[in-house]
């Protein structure tokens, strides 16, 4: 009966949505060399019967990846909707390297088709043509699913548009504040929400399939990690040990956990716990914190923060007995919360200096390059796009927590304002 | 179609929530620093203890009215990324360790928190580290280790909202929060 009613609670709540957590996209700092694109306004005989506008969509999709340069819709000259009526050299005039047209049909009751194509204006060559139907709902997804093959077809990487991120909102106020686990579309759009609470939830973490979330809950007033399926809503509890039960972090396998415990007096080190059998085993054993651990690609090591050295500073060790951990940040006092880009060819953490805390980034293959990527003074928990091309964080604006993205390469910085809410630790779904 | 599978889902929801036992729907509001912590049912706690004893009902009116104090009995602030305690706290830790030293039913349990700059998880570290220190303090004037439990709470239950050092002043603190 228990587990029943959990499931039902927590089922309730999903559809108890959150229609607030809206992002407003400001590019606060963009790429010298951007891809010039225009996305055309699609032909729509039914405008009112959509009321959808896919090409704004597309259009906002490119423009946030900071990747594309769009046009606006008052310089187009014309509105082209198929590749028989574009004036190449017009377009090419106006500097536009892609062109995407195409039309949005209502063939029948809450039945709708998408065509488009995508141009190249200098070859006049088409690269992608293609239908898609969608009901009304669908129509959000199949826009982003264009975004996304446009994105791919011009940079030769898979686009993220399609992808979700979690996060946790904080509403009202001290001492009377309520704690959110949302997941929301990639663009913010979309929010729902997993679970909420009277007491502190933190360190959302997705399963590498997308289909769960493991988080921290204070809600009896204790930390416990909680995993929570998010198509039934039913959760189960994972680590409620006495002391800390902190950061968990999925293996790329999905059948481990890496997590963080204390001792009775205090000590917390890195555990990984099989998830099958429950059993732990203990991969740091030092004095000092060792937390917020998070796997090589492989699955055979972690990365994680340490202040045994003193200020905290990020090192890797492997998970087999005996493997001796290796410190990778020299530069600066505080170095802490590792996160792996896709390929590992990077790694993305909090660093302090001056600026306050901001992300920098740490090149992995070559001489260890760290770069710092963001302005602070308060910025924390990086988190890679599934495709490693942007890193979304946590920042603070006039006192308000926010979500921000910066891209991989530093050069693109966009802040995603909410209408309400504190937004903390925004966690990228997996593709 | 969608919609009604939806309504009924809904409906079959409420319905089976009016049957659940309370505690899994409703997390009493904070009161800040008044309320006594619940008993745990988490599998492998060693720190609570759910079991009642014939002294249980005095320890629990003796918790009550020692959360009842003022603010200023019950919380030590610390310095910036420091876990000592301040001379200035000493007869906090001398009255509680009074308190559990002379009801040995009662427990107490120590909030760590931070402030809000620095990572999440490394600050309930950094909480956990100032909870400790006043465990060990209180050990030290005799109390006994099952009386006392810790949680560290990081940064994500500040006392006063603000991104300025005076708010920060007021985060970083240990809440001694007594329970039967």
């Amino acid at each position: 009966m228990n587990k029943l009613c959990s499931v039902a609670f927590f089922a309730l709540l999903m559809w108890g949505a959150a229609a607030r957590a809206q992002f407003v996209v400001e590019v606060t700092r963009g790429q010298t060399q951007p891809i010039p694109i225009a996305v055309v306004p699609f032909a729509s005989a039914e405008v009112s019967a959509a009321s959808f506008d896919v090409a704004q969509m597309i259009n906002d999709d490119l423009a946030r990846s900071g990747r594309f340069r769009t046009m606006d819709v008052k310089d187009m000259i014309d509105q082209p909707h198929t590749g028989a009526n574009i004036s190449f050299d017009d377009w090419r005039r106006l500097n536009n390297d892609y062109m995407v047209v195409g039309s949005l049909q209502n063939t029948a009751a809450d039945r709708y088709s998408i065509t488009y194509e995508l141009y190249n204006v200098l070859t006049r060559q088409r690269l992608l043509g293609f239908q898609i139907n969608a009901n009304r709902p669908g129509l959000r997804v199949a826009s982003h699913q264009i975004a996304d093959a446009v994105f791919e077809k011009i940079l030769g990487m898979r686009g993220a548009f399609s992808t979700r991120i979690a996060y946790i909102s904080a509403r009202g106020h001290v001492p009377n504040r309520t704690y959110e686990l949302v997941v929301a579309d990639a663009d913010g759009e979309n929010p729902r929400v997993v679970t909420q609470s009277k007491e502190p939830l933190m360190s959302p973490a997705w399963s590498p399939d997308g289909a769960e979330l493991a988080y921290v809950s204070f809600e009896d007033r204790l930390s416990t990690i909680y995993v929570q399926n998010l198509k039934s809503g039913e959760r189960r509890r994972l680590s409620a040990h006495a002391g800390v039960n902190q950061a968990p972090a999925w293996s790329p396998d999905g059948k481990k956990m890496a997590l963080t415990l204390s001792t009775r007096d205090g000590n917390l080190d890195v555990y990984v716990m099989d998830l099958e059998t429950q059993a732990l085993t203990r991969i740091t054993d030092d004095p000092g914190i060792d937390t917020e651990p998070q796997w090589a690609k492989d699955g055979l090591s972690l990365y994680f923060t340490s202040d045994r050295a003193g200020g905290p500073q990020i090192y890797k060790v492997g998970i087999r007995p005996g493997d001796k951990p290796r410190r990778l940040t020299f530069q600066g006092s505080y170095n802490a919360r590792p996160r792996i880009s896709p390929d590992e060819s990077q790694m993305a953490f909090v660093t302090q200096d001056e600026g306050g805390y901001r992300i920098a980034t740490m090149d992995l293959r070559g001489r260890g390059d760290v770069q710092v990527v963001t302005k602070g003074p308060f910025d924390v928990s990086p988190s890679y796009a599934p495709n490693g091309a942007v890193v979304i964080y946590a920042s603070r604006d006039h006192g308000r927590g926010v979500l921000a993205l910066v891209s991989a390469d530093g050069h693109v910085q966009q802040r995603l304002v909410a209408s309400e809410g504190e937004l903390q630790e925004p966690a990228w779904a997996p593709f | 179609m969608k919609r009604t599978i939806s309504i009924v889902l809904l409906l079959a929801g409420t319905i089976m929530l009016a049957g659940c036992p309370k505690k899994h729907n409703v997390n009493e509001p904070p009161v800040a620093g008044t309320q006594v912590p619940e008993s745990s049912s988490a599998s492998g706690n060693e720190g609570a203890s759910t079991s009642t004893n014939p002294l249980g009902g005095d320890a629990a009116n003796a918790a009550r009215s020692l959360n009842a104090a003022p603010l200023s009995k019950k919380i030590i602030y610390f310095d910036f990324d420091k876990s000592e305690i301040k001379q200035e706290y000493a007869d906090i830790i001398t009255t509680a360790a009074r308190n559990l030293t002379g009801n040995p039913n009662l427990k107490l349990k120590l909030e760590g928190n931070t402030d809000n700059r620095g990572t999440r998880e490394y600050n309930i570290g950094l909480g956990e580290r100032r909870a400790q220190a006043v465990r060990r303090a209180l050990l030290l004037q005799g109390v006994s280790e099952s009386q006392l439990s810790t949680t560290s709470f990081g940064a994500e239950r500040p006392a006063v909202e603000g991104d300025d050092e005076s708010a920060w002043s007021q985060n970083r603190r240990v809440e001694l929060v007594y329970g039967p």
